[in-house]
């Protein structure tokens, strides 16, 4: 039975990064605000990624103005698959994924049939800044759609698993894998229901997994068991994740990754304010990591490769061999 | 780990200096720290508007006796520069002059009294004088005016009565053609009493009154009637029949002459503002500290028009206090910032019962049509425009069925601030499709939550004095709020959060 309350002491014992502490001491101090651009809009951050070789998934092309949406089914017309999103969106909120299309209609990744009158009011709320911070008139973003590695089929329900490594001074910290559920609605968000799964950083082993701040051991609609999960080209994983700082010069931030069947891993977005919940879903707390990694060398010195080959040597969740 | 000890110690430094300075100023004015040990003071402020024709001005205003019933001058400032002030004891009472050489365009003159509210009731009365009006009637006014006396005077027994009669017939000119006749002409009823009783031969006085009530402003003169009668002076109020003084009427002038008299400018007028105030027994005994440097700084030199703002404008960092601490220490979440700070100024106009039905019926009302909206697939600025309007069509409603229903309050939902209710709803109603009822929930519950405990802290009269009398501690708010934005340490909410590490581990 798991208790009601837990008190201050012992989450300091667990080293437990609270809001408060993160926005004084970890974003405030080492996040400039002019940065925030870079990661709140997508856009920026593609154009960016592209000058620092970050692989990320094929900008096709971008509605700005209203108008433009009257006639945009002649720019659809052979597209089969993308995903529209605003570049200003923030917690997944206001992405479409059209997976296939029959006929007239296009088909949502839940398998949902929409029409173009959908579309285009969609695209019209993004627009007018519906999804974007403080209502900011937004754009929107037709990107490629990522093909899923067949490796967490059966782990995610309906939605996209992504991993979510948090990287600080250019030193990844923690790693957690998202896999959506039913519960979720095909979500990635844990306080919406998705499960959290915790990755050890040397290998990219699961840890524990947490569904609303419970364990879990097993998926809770497919039923696959979750402690087998191991994220295949970790290394690949945490030198993208690491890159990230030297792209966007942002001290603390939360990076989305996926892996593409084709194309490997791919960074999906950027978060300057990236949550909490991957503490519980490592059942370990940030600080002590966040606290190691304000002593080491910064990103100048060390190129990537040097901090994820430290991190992985140092920050250490299980006692198996380096892979 | 320097900088943090130099930002304490500003932040004690600004807390200290708030203190001591309300400490100096208690010690210099002797306002006291409770509310309570103090008599209540009525501060009156006249403005006089006209516009000057451009050669010499004279205005002068009839001003309230230094005894009057229930109340007793304490203190009186004319400011108005440019002109020279004198206060005239003439047969006639005190009159306040305003003299000017050659003045042009609108000018303002203002005077301000402070009134004792006193136990005194009866009043030195003047001599009674039977006043006989110079009216020039023609014949059938004049039939008219002897016949409602002779009626009067046949259903009376003595001047009181007499008067009482008369207020009831003018008081129904539909029943009688006389009176019908009479208040046909551009006379008012006052001064139609006055006539009726000089023609009677009873000793009458017009009288104009000032009814007090806290915070009003642009308030008019009442005109009333002095009667004698057996020996004293009663008061009738020409419109209802009633007799005597109700305790919150300030009885502005007594006696024959006119109230305004200005010459060398048109179309002038006199209104007043008033609020009520707390001043200490010993600040009223000693009325020499005008010229301390806390009176001059106090809030209490602005025109009382703008005292009045002021006394609730001073109650809004209480507000961002509480809102600051339920964000950052207990870590509920609130539907926008500061929102609940502006319903609980509502909630101060309102009370605190009847604001949340109407809040909650508003909000839920709007839920309810924002839902259609958004089956209208309108861009988001028009949606948000016609929601407001919504907002403003269902309040109306609203009033007008509560007032239909007897309830006053109804009236006062217009406090709330409108584009904020319709950017709640909006939000709200985003927030229901993302996330789904039970965050709306959480968030609104929040929001009303934190509304209500900032409106409890504000309206406690402990609090009001202290925001009102002593502004500077308002600089200890400031340092607790700074301190609190640099708590690292975690929220209340977050020891239920992160409960399932006690499990994990």
């Amino acid at each position: 039975m798991t208790a009601r309350w837990i008190s201050a002491r012992q989450l300091r014992q667990f080293g437990m990064l609270g809001m408060n502490c993160r926005n004084v001491d970890f974003i405030n101090r080492y996040n400039r605000r002019s940065l925030y651009p870079l990661v709140d809009n997508k856009l920026k951050t593609k154009l960016l990624a592209q000058q620092y070789a970050v692989p990320m998934p094929g900008l096709q092309f971008v509605v700005r103005e209203q108008h433009e949406i009257g006639h945009i089914e002649q720019q659809l017309v052979d597209r089969d698959s993308f995903v529209l999103k605003p570049a200003k969106g923030s917690g997944g909120k206001g992405i479409l994924v059209v997976t296939g299309r029959e006929g007239d209609d296009y088909i949502k990744s839940s398998g949902a049939r929409i029409g173009i009158a959908d579309i285009r009011r969609h695209m019209s709320n993004i627009l007018a800044g519906l999804y974007s911070l403080g209502g900011a008139t937004d754009v929107v973003i037709i990107e490629d759609l990522i093909a899923f590695d067949d490796i967490f089929a059966g782990y995610s329900h309906e939605g996209v698993p992504d991993i979510r490594i948090v990287v600080f001074r250019g030193y990844p910290v923690m790693a957690m894998l998202r896999l959506a559920t039913h519960a979720s609605d095909g979500k990635a968000n844990l306080h919406q229901g998705a499960v959290g799964v915790g990755l050890a950083l040397e290998n990219g082993r699961c840890l524990h997994a947490v569904q609303f701040g419970r364990p879990v051991s097993v998926h809770p609609d497919t039923g696959l068991t979750l402690s087998e999960i191991r994220v295949p080209a970790w290394r690949e994983m945490l030198v993208l994740a690491a890159k990230c700082h030297d792209m966007t010069g942002l001290g603390y931030i939360g990076t989305d990754l996926v892996l593409d069947k084709h194309l490997g891993p791919q960074l999906l977005e950027l978060n300057a304010r990236p949550g909490l919940a991957i503490q519980i879903a490592n059942g370990r707390g940030l600080l002590p990591r966040l606290r190691h990694a304000e002593k080491l060398p910064d990103s100048r010195k060390w190129p990537a490769d040097q901090r994820v080959d430290y991190v992985m040597r140092h920050f250490r969740d299980s006692d198996e061999p380096v892979s | 780990m320097n900088r943090k000890l130099t930002f304490f110690s500003v932040l004690i430094l600004l807390a200290l200096s708030g203190i001591l300075t309300a400490v100096l100023r208690h010690l210099e004015t002797g306002v006291p720290f409770l509310p309570g040990q103090e008599r209540l003071v009525w501060l009156v402020e006249a403005r006089i508007d006209f516009s000057a024709t451009g050669g010499p001005v004279t205005a002068s205003l009839s001003l309230p006796d230094e005894q009057l019933p229930g109340f007793s001058l304490f203190e009186e400032q004319a400011a108005s520069p440019g002109y020279g002030f004198s206060i005239l004891t003439t047969g006639d009472g005190r009159r306040a002059q305003w003299t000017r050489r050659s003045a042009t365009g609108t000018q303002s003159l203002y005077y301000s009294a402070q009134l004792v509210e006193t136990e005194e009731s009866s009043v030195p009365g003047l001599e009674p004088e039977v006043v006989d009006y110079p009216v020039v009637w023609d014949d059938a006014s004049e039939l008219a005016a002897q016949g409602v006396l002779f009626r009067a005077t046949e259903l009376s027994s003595n001047p009181e009565s007499l008067a009482r009669e008369l207020i009831r017939l003018l008081g129904n000119p539909a029943a009688d053609q006389n009176t019908a006749l009479l208040l046909s002409g551009d006379i008012s009823r006052a001064e139609l009493l006055m006539i009726l009783l000089g023609r009677a031969g009873i000793p009458a006085q017009s009288v104009m009154g000032l009814y007090l009530e806290d915070a009003r402003r642009r308030q008019e003169l009442t005109p009333m009637v002095d009667v004698y009668s057996e020996g004293e002076w009663i008061l009738f109020n020409p419109e209802t029949g009633e007799t005597g003084v109700p305790p919150n009427l300030l009885l502005w002038h007594r006696g024959g002459v006119s109230v305004l008299d200005v010459t060398g400018g048109r179309g002038s007028r006199v209104s007043f503002s008033m609020i009520r105030q707390s001043v200490p027994a010993a600040q009223l005994a000693e009325a020499s500290d005008t010229d301390s440097i806390f009176a001059e700084i106090g809030v209490h030199r602005l025109p009382i028009e703008e005292q009045s703002m002021f006394k609730l404008l001073l109650l809004l960092p209480l507000g961002a206090v509480v809102v600051v601490f339920m964000r950052i220490i207990v870590g509920l979440r609130t539907a926008g910032t500061f929102m609940p700070v502006l319903i609980s100024l509502a909630f101060l106009q309102t009370s605190l019962l009847p604001g949340l039905i109407s809040f909650v019926s508003v909000v839920g009302i709007g839920l309810v049509l924002r839902g259609y909206l958004s089956r209208l697939n309108l861009l988001m600025v028009s949606r948000l425009a016609t929601l407001i309007i919504l907002v403003i069509f269902l309040i109306s409603a609203l009033s007008v069925i509560g007032y239909q229903m007897g309830y006053s309050t109804g009236m006062t939902i217009t406090f709330f601030p409108m584009i904020i209710i319709a950017w709640t709803i909006e939000r709200m109603s985003i927030l229901w499709e993302e996330e789904g009822p039970f965050e709306v929930l959480a968030q609104g519950g929040g929001s009303l939550f934190v509304a209500v405990v900032a409106y409890l802290l504000m309206q406690s009269s402990l609090l009001k004095h202290l925001s009102f009398n002593f502004p500077e501690l308002n600089l200890v708010l400031l340092a607790l709020i700074l301190a609190m934005g640099q708590y690292t340490g975690y929220k209340l909410t977050e020891l239920r959060r992160f409960r399932a590490m006690d499990d994990l581990m």
